[in-house]
């Protein structure tokens, strides 16, 4: 299984190289150009990480969840999870940017292999900001009445987040 | 919504330290933040950089296109409201594509035009159409073949694997991607049968 995780980063990348050399295209030139396109990128999503990463510290530093957790706990009981992955799930739709700074506070605390950083890694990776794309696209063609469209979302990202716990277990 | 969280985590925070006497964490915190935005950000940074670089050989080159393409008959069964050569298939499979490879930047545009064409055919401009719902949900679950932030931030904090997450999170987004359709399937025949 591990092989499979390992082989699929170089398959990608000779077949997009071939297959461009292939069709003639200048493909170092290629590369030069979207390569710059992305520092400019990186570069955008600055402030909103500076953004995320001051908020989402200030929230965890606070131990203000540790408190939350203790409210709940009568009620979700002695669920074996660790407290950290909780903010990262519930903030996961809303902001990529958010989810990001989490994972990167459990990579610092935990490291990327322990059975936490493992989970944050795959659940950041099998879901997307659905709360986000849902009011962009629907805004951008104005439309108010989205029906279903935002639970159904929500729906398969929480079959995300259940399947990356089952995942994470089954796997390491 | 997100300004609304943000003020939320701040302001929480604050005054449940204050409340604690937890306050001089909080000092360290505001003033030591910054400073690791910028790590992550050199963190990722690298391999952004390099997979930008790569899949721009992977779109100019036409191949992007033509993975677009093979995705097609498979989106014609997903979307059974939209004629077969309506110009928001094409887009939606270029969305789809892009996002599957890690390519937000290209697949966003993508994915607003594949609106525009839908709201074209729309019978009710205030109200999403099932195809729309349908590209939402196989959008938002967020197919992923390449996860290139998770990646470089794996190898920054020096995991001995950095990859080893990438076959559980794509059978992790397949699950979560199927649940949405089946959902939404069910939702659409439902709805069809009170019509």
């Amino acid at each position: 299984m591990e092989i499979i995780s390992k082989i699929i980063l170089p398959i990608f990348i000779i077949i997009i190289v071939f297959y461009g050399v292939k069709k003639k295209i200048n493909v170092y030139d290629t590369f030069l150009e979207g390569a710059k396109e992305g520092l400019i990128t990186t570069f955008n999503i600055f402030p909103a990480v500076i953004a995320m990463i001051f908020a989402i510290n200030i929230f965890l530093d606070s131990n203000v969840l540790t408190f939350f957790i203790k409210l709940l706990h009568p009620l979700i009981g002695n669920i074996s999870l660790p407290l950290e992955i909780i903010p990262m799930a519930i903030l996961r739709p809303i902001s990529g940017t958010a989810s990001l700074a989490i994972m990167n506070e459990i990579f610092m605390n935990f490291g990327p292999d322990s059975f936490i950083g493992r989970l944050a890694s795959v659940l950041q990776g099998c879901t997307d900001t659905t709360i986000y794309v849902i009011a962009l696209y629907f805004g951008s063609i104005k439309i108010t009445k989205i029906r279903h469209a935002l639970w159904g979302g929500l729906f398969a990202d929480l079959c995300g987040i259940i399947a990356a716990i089952i995942l994470t277990n089954l796997f390491f | 919504m997100v300004g609304y969280i943000w003020a939320f985590l701040i302001g929480i925070g604050i005054i449940y330290s204050l409340i604690s006497g937890n306050i001089s964490v909080i000092n360290e915190s505001i003033l030591t933040n910054a400073n690791e935005a910028l790590d992550l950000i050199f963190n990722l940074l690298p391999i952004i950089v390099l997979w930008t670089g790569i899949l721009k050989i992977a779109e100019n080159s036409g191949l992007l296109a033509k993975f677009a393409n093979l995705l097609n008959p498979i989106l014609c069964k997903l979307f059974p409201d939209v004629p077969k050569n309506n110009k928001a298939l094409g887009y939606i499979s270029s969305n789809i594509a892009a996002n599957m490879l890690g390519l937000g930047s290209a697949a966003t545009p993508a994915g607003l035009k594949a609106m525009n064409e839908l709201q074209k055919i729309n019978p009710q401009k205030d109200t999403a159409s099932p195809p729309m719902i349908t590209f939402l949900i196989l959008n938002t679950a967020g197919v992923t073949i390449i996860p290139t932030t998770i990646l470089a931030l794996r190898v920054a904090y020096k995991s001995s694997s950095p990859s080893e997450i990438i076959l559980p999170a794509i059978i992790a987004t397949t699950i979560s991607s199927i649940a949405g359709l089946t959902l939404d399937y069910f939702i659409r025949r439902r709805n069809k049968k009170w019509k």
